[in-house]
């Protein structure tokens, strides 16, 4: 690691200080690069988060225009505002946050097209529409969690006693997902111990290797003595019990009988063990206790004086001494208002970014143009009662299904809390999602209690209403995320990123975290860097 | 950001939408077969109320926020049924091409392929609804012609 550093960072000596060749990267490549450099050394991780820039010394009286208050504009915002600029910022919503965003009761949103829900889930229950869970390694946008005191507390993204479930396996029941797990491993184990035994790997595995691969098989898959996977205490131990241990006269467990291998295989549900173990979703995951839109909703109160709300940009326009805006009064359509700062950071999605004049280079202009937005949907439903904890035991987590709804999420909090629970009942992308966006809202709640239901038919009985939002019917940015191909982004990536005149891009588009909030931390930190680097002279 | 972690990032952003797009679709590339899934069958009329009015809305009308969607109907640019194919199979700026795409392609978009009769199918629907009413129509070989 130490090397790897060191080569990338130039002719440094091997006797430099850590913290010296961290300052070098940071002044050669940028604060994004230097954080990158420390946490591959692992420093991010075991320190407090040192990764925002540093900016001092605006020039005086230097100002910047922000185009968007979601995480990346406001991002952006706050540190200039820090490092000593006259900060404005522009946001077409009536609140801050963009797609960091929770709905509850109380709050209404109208669609394009027209369609207004009225959201009506009870006190301390919400849906967020958009992003809904932290990596513990997203340490961007945790650090402003830190900084403007959101509190955090566990998301459960991976829970063995939610459901796998598929419409064409096991009758359409779902399964236990510690079921799947178990067998599919146990399974696997076995075969590999069968052709370890029989002399297959004598190739490719010596003698005394193969002998501790047949041990660790055992353990790994839960195979009995004789290297079978087979109804007994130790499979149980994985897949559970027909009735678990307890005390007493009535202690003794009835271990339960696996599925066979070609049941397992034939389900497909084995796509989705491995979620949890993707690197975006490991344990430990975080959510902001009382919703996502909590964090939005601190950079507002942080930024109240620099924030014009309700204002729709409709052109941008640079020369050599600065950056005017044309904007709108969303409420009071028709006049023109300007906007003016020497530089600019513009947040709007490149979906809408895309529509609005805007003279700048041919090259950053087709890289605008060079990005689809994924259509995605979220369904929020409320209930009576927390059945899925009280009948089923389950405690936050996701069960996935080959229905359009896709994903049932069961709240990370609140357990035991009786009175009302609020599931995300569907949220989908691709086909799924094109076809729930292009139904009216209550269709979309409706269909999600019908497909939810043959999960879990307590639906019938205890669901109360839900909100459903598609994410293409959003008039804040006409889509989910922007999906960068690969040949898309070698073409046009850098020229988006690159700093434009005295505009510079920057939001989840720009970067390769698409659709994560720290795409929007990261891009916004390295992009006000460059601003400033240019702003003190210098070049970005 | 280092190239390395770049690449890994994006490989394990593409893994996550794997996962969420759940199973995979098979599709032929030559864009002459029918769409996977449950669109297989979906004809003109079924690919509008399916796919576009999400955007384009039911009544074909558009809608106007931040950005805008345009019309379909009273839109001049239907004049060319070429110019409405080659932006549904390539897509056009934050609209996504709806061509059908190999398996393990675009995975946040997956499901939602047309064939050349769907795309062809679509087109006409459009162009005689919505109070447009053009006489001309155009065919599946006319839509495979242009991305042969």
């Amino acid at each position: 690691m130490h090397d790897e550093i060191s080569s990338r960072a130039g002719a440094a000596p091997r006797s430099m200080k850590r913290r010296d060749l961290l300052r070098m990267i940071g002044t050669a490549a940028g604060g994004a690069a230097m954080y990158q450099a420390m946490s591959s050394l692992g420093l991010a991780a075991e320190s407090p988060f040192r990764g925002t820039p540093p900016l001092q010394g605006a020039p005086r009286g230097a100002s910047v225009l922000v185009l968007g208050a979601g995480m990346a504009g406001m991002v952006a915002a706050y540190e200039l505002r820090q490092a000593g600029y006259r900060v404005q910022v522009l946001e077409y919503n009536g609140r801050p946050g963009g797609r960091n965003w929770s709905l509850r009761g109380g709050d209404h949103f109208t669609e394009l097209g027209g369609f207004t829900q009225h959201c009506q889930f009870d006190e301390g229950l919400y849906l967020n529409p958009g992003p809904w869970r932290l990596p513990y390694h997203h340490h961007g946008i945790l650090s402003y969690c830190r900084k403007l005191g959101v509190a955090l507390e566990p998301f459960v993204q991976v829970n063995h006693n939610a459901y796998l479930h598929s419409a064409d396996a096991f009758d359409g029941r779902p399964r236990r997902y510690r079921e799947i797990n178990a067998d599919y491993r146990g399974h696997v184990a076995e075969l590999l111990a069968k052709s370890t035994q029989q002399g297959q790997l004598d190739q490719s595995v010596g003698k005394e290797d193969q002998e501790r691969l047949l041990e660790s098989l055992r353990e790994w898959g839960a195979l009995d003595r004789q290297f079978a996977y087979a109804r007994g205490e130790t499979s149980s131990n994985r897949r559970g019990y027909d009735r678990d241990a307890g005390g007493g006269l009535s202690a003794r467990p009835q271990p339960s009988t696996p599925l066979q291998l070609k049941d397992v295989l034939g389900s497909r549900l084995w796509q989705h063990l491995v979620a949890g173990e993707i690197y975006e979703f490991q344990t430990t995951l975080f959510q902001p206790v009382g919703g996502m839109g909590r964090i939005g909703e601190a950079f507002g109160r942080e930024l109240k004086s620099v924030i014009r709300y309700g204002a729709k940009v409709t052109a941008i326009q640079q020369d050599e001494h600065g950056v005017s805006v044309a904007y709108e009064d969303v409420d009071a359509p028709g006049a023109t208002h300007t906007a003016s700062a020497d530089w600019c950071v513009c947040t709007i999605p490149l979906s809408i970014l895309g529509q609005l004049p805007l003279n700048v280079s041919p090259a950053l202009a087709e890289a605008i143009a060079a990005v689809p937005y994924a259509a995605s949907v979220k369904v929020g439903l409320q209930f009576k009662r927390r059945f899925w904890e009280e009948d089923e035991q389950i405690y936050g987590g996701i069960t996935y299904t080959d229905l359009p709804i896709a994903n049932i999420s069961y709240p990370s909090t609140g357990f035991h809390g009786g009175g009302k629970g609020v599931l995300l009942g569907a949220y989908m992308w691709g086909l799924d999602a094109y076809e729930f966006t292009a139904m009216a809202p209550e269709e979309r709640v409706r269909k999600a209690v019908e497909y939810g239901s043959r999960i879990h038919p307590q639906y019938r009985q205890e669901f109360e209403h839900g909100i459903a939002v598609g994410w293409h019917r959003s008039p804040f940015t006409l889509g989910c995320f922007g999906v960068w191909s690969d040949e898309a982004r070698e073409r046009h990536y850098d020229n988006l990123c690159r700093m434009d005149g005295r505009i510079v891009l920057a939001g989840e588009h720009a970067s390769y975290l698409p659709a994560w909030q720290e795409g929007a931390v990261t891009s916004a930190l390295d992009a006000i860097e460059r601003i400033h680097r240019r702003a003190t002279g210098g070049n970005a | 950001m280092s190239r390395h972690a770049k690449r890994s990032a994006l490989a394990l952003a593409c893994a996550a939408l794997l996962l969420a797009a759940g199973a995979a679709r098979a599709q032929s590339s030559d864009n002459t077969g029918q769409g996977g899934g449950r669109l297989a069958a979906a004809d003109g009329e079924a690919v509008f109320r399916v796919i576009c009015q999400g955007c384009h809305m039911p009544d074909a009308k558009g809608a106007q926020g931040a950005g805008a969607y345009p019309a379909l109907a009273g839109n001049p640019r239907l004049a060319s049924p070429q110019y409405m194919a080659a932006v549904i199979f390539h897509g056009r700026r934050d609209m996504p091409s709806f061509k059908l795409a190999p398996e393990g392609e675009e995975r946040f978009l997956r499901g939602a392929g047309l064939s050349d009769a769907q795309i062809a199918g679509v087109i006409n629907y459009i162009r005689t609804h919505f109070g447009n009413q053009y006489t001309d129509s155009i065919s599946a070989n006319e839509v495979a012609a242009l991305h042969r």
